[in-house]
């Protein structure tokens, strides 16, 4: 087998529960994937499924109402799941885990310049004095394509594009093992797209950050993939490589979500998925896409365990069995 | 005689007087104001763009925010005015028309917008959102709104009725909200749909079930439609003819497969190499991208619009000359000096 890049983050029987009043909402139940050094990982799937919630659940970003939360995150050798919420903010967060959220270039500071605000997470989790934190925020804003100049700038001069850029280089500044980046490109014109999606290939090789992407939007995740997590109803139900999965999807909804997508090159007419996602209160028994599956049997009424195919390769669906 | 018949053949998607809808040399520029200084120039949004759609056809527009699709999908719809050049809907002049012609006018097109839930009033249920218009329209007999709201719901598959009626907007999906914005465009029975990006804030998965429904309407009720998107890939399933906008102009214009198996202009060529189809390959390459943003539509650059950005800019015609509409086959337009038979070269 070829040699493959070290373990940087391994994820397994993640949980993160909502509560609400009509009862728990199952948003990440029972997730497992992992991620290699200079590589990425994409977590795809529909809205809804609970990819920010994986996010906000490997990063500890729990809202008020956040119910059952367990499962092993280890990062390297270390399940950070044990770690205090103290220990988690200051050794974990932006330090070694950072994120660009869904939306981050809308978020920005409007009163604070782009510069100081690439700077701040230096000072504030790298213990860097102005200074020396100006500089790294130069030296990363360069790095992701805003011209210097930018720095004395405020983000509403900026375009969709630098400030999705500068949102970058704020995840980057503090240089993560691990930045999760929720939907970068959604809100973006193609060009600026394809140019941000550009900046991270180069990226992923040249810094010793590897990368979580999350997307609905499958065309856009195989510009960055080298790991795939298909993710349906709070549950992972296919993770493989990007060769083979792009090429042969395993798991019956992997094969619906890419036979929706419009092809620009083939002539193949896309596919819907007929139904609708079940509820995250109230989940089915049993395999949670069975309502929709075309190839379902009497097998998928009880929860499909997750099998390994073609070596390395899992899928939790009863077919494989 | 094929040359004659070619050139002909183009001038017709351009300007036809016979076309359901023509837009003749449009222009809507929006003055800025500033306190005390007065006029301070234009924000020129669509800049002399002309074509024509016929009943029955679908045409696709395509490009980038900022670059006017929406400027001129409200003009079409009657909600702006054209600062020069005229609207022809159905026999109607826009620039002609006001008053109750206007309403009349407005009433005869559908219009679906982009992020369905916002469109929808959120205090209003299936069936007063769906009722409004046509008490607007003056249809008083209550038997005939409600035919018409069986009808439509039954076509855009919005199912038990007597369920679906009583809903509020925040208790439905995407997708059927976005069914809802189609019953309530039909509803007044079009002649024309406008569709602005009908599909980008839906799912994949949803975003073909809406596409073909759109099409199937199109088909049945022999409707003209304009589909406005930033997404080529959408559009093969779609349309018969395609434009390309760039700051304010149309810089290509042709049949649809022509397009997209055969583009010309730089800036579509970018478009298409920025577009991807799901591969394992693309992480693979670096994609070439055109350096720079769209240009400011108060100051737009001289000679052609994307010359500050086109790896193909000759200096000395594309800077200073604005490129005419050269016929490259027979429908298919581009707005490129790469393509004049003395000034250009093939790329
Ligand atoms: N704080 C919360 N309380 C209750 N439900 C929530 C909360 N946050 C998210 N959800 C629900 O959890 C599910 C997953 O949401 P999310 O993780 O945002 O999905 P995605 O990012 O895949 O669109 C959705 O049904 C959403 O409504
Ligand atoms: N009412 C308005 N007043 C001034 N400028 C406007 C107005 N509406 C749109 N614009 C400007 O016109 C240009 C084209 O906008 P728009 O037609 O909305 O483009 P698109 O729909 O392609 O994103 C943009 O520069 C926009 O800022
Ligand atoms: S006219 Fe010149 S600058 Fe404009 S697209 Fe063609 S080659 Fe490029
Ligand atoms: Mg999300
Ligand atoms: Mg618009």
């Amino acid at each position: 087998m070829e040699q493959q890049n070290e373990l940087v983050l391994k994820v397994r029987n993640l949980r993160l529960y909502f509560n609400t009043h009509s009862g728990p909402v199952q948003a990440v139940d029972g997730v497992d994937f992992d991620l290699r050094k200079n590589e990425a990982t994409v977590i795809i799937g529909e809205s809804g499924c609970g990819k920010s919630s994986l996010a906000k659940a490997i990063l500890r970003l729990l809202p008020r109402n956040a119910g059952t939360y367990d499962g092993e995150v280890w990062l390297h050798d270390k399940n950070i799941m044990k770690l205090d919420d103290e220990s988690f903010r200051k050794e974990i967060r932006w330090k070694r885990i950072s994120m660009v959220p869904q939306a981050a270039m809308n978020a920005l500071n409007p009163v604070l310049k782009i510069g100081t605000q690439v700077a701040e997470p230096a000072m504030v989790h790298m213990n860097m004095n102005e200074e020396e934190a100006t500089k790294a925020a130069v030296r990363m804003l360069e790095h992701v394509g805003v011209p210097v100049d930018f720095l004395h700038r405020y983000s509403f001069e900026l375009s969709g594009g630098m400030r999705q850029r500068s949102a970058l280089a704020m995840a980057l500044v503090t240089l993560p093992d691990v930045v999760i980046l929720d939907e970068p490109t959604s809100a973006l014109d193609v060009l600026t797209q394809a140019s941000i999606m550009n900046l991270m290939k180069r990226m992923k090789k040249e810094l010793e950050t590897s990368f979580i992407l999350i997307t609905h939007d499958i065309a856009t995740s195989s510009e960055l993939a080298d790991n795939v997590a298909v993710m349906y109803a709070g549950q992972v139900v296919e993770v493989s490589d990007a060769r083979r999965f792009f090429t042969k999807p395993l798991h019956p909804y992997s094969h619906a979500l890419m036979a929706s997508v419009p092809r620009l090159r083939e002539t193949i007419e896309p596919e819907f998925i007929t139904g609708q996602p079940p509820s995250l209160l109230n989940p089915p028994t049993g395999c949670r896409f069975k309502d929709r599956c075309p190839k379902r049997f009497e097998k998928c009424d009880e929860e499909p365990p997750t099998v390994l195919v073609d070596g390395d390769r899992k899928v939790k669906c009863w077919l494989y069995v | 005689m094929s040359d004659v018949n070619a050139e002909i053949s183009a001038v017709d998607h351009i300007t036809n007087d016979q076309a359901l809808l023509q837009i003749k040399d449009l222009h809507v520029w929006y003055e800025l104001k500033r306190f005390g200084f007065g006029h301070a120039g234009y924000v020129r949004a669509v800049d002399n763009v002309r074509f024509v759609l016929e009943q029955g056809e679908a045409i696709a527009c395509v490009g980038e925010s900022g670059c006017g699709k929406s400027s001129l999908m409200k003009t079409i719809l009657g909600l702006n005015i054209p600062t020069k050049g005229d609207v022809i809907f159905d026999n109607t002049s826009l620039s002609q028309t006001k008053g109750e012609d206007l309403r009349r006018y407005r009433s005869k097109i559908g219009y679906i917008q982009q992020d369905p839930f916002g469109a929808l009033p959120p205090f209003m249920n299936v069936q007063s959102i769906l009722e409004e218009p046509m008490i607007i329209n003056g249809i008083k007999d209550k038997q005939e709104r409600r035919r018409r709201i069986e009808k439509i719901l039954e076509e855009v598959k919005l199912t038990p009725i007597e369920q679906v009626l009583p809903k509020f907007p925040h208790m439905l999906s995407g997708g059927q909200q976005q069914r809802v914005v189609i019953a309530r465009a039909m509803i007044m029975e079009p002649k024309l749909l406008v569709a602005d990006e009908p599909v980008s804030m839906l799912d994949a998965s949803v975003r073909v079930e809406i596409l073909r429904l759109l099409r199937k309407l199109q088909e049945e009720h022999h409707l003209a439609v304009l589909y406005i998107t930033h997404d080529l890939s959408t559009v093969r399933y779609f349309s018969e003819y395609i434009f390309v906008m760039y700051a304010g102009q149309i810089v290509e214009f042709a049949r649809m497969e022509d397009l997209l198996d055969n583009p010309k202009h730089p800036y579509t060529l970018a478009l298409l190499e920025a577009s991807s189809d799901p591969n394992a390959d693309n992480a693979l390459v670096q994609r070439e991208i055109p350096k720079g943003e769209p240009p400011s539509l108060v100051n737009p650059p001289k000679g052609c619009r994307f010359h500050p950005r086109c790896p193909y800019m000759m200096e000395g015609i594309c800077d200073v000359l604005e490129p005419p509409n050269i016929e490259v086959t027979p429908k298919h337009l581009v707005a490129c000096w790469l393509y004049d038979e003395e000034k250009g070269h093939a790329i």
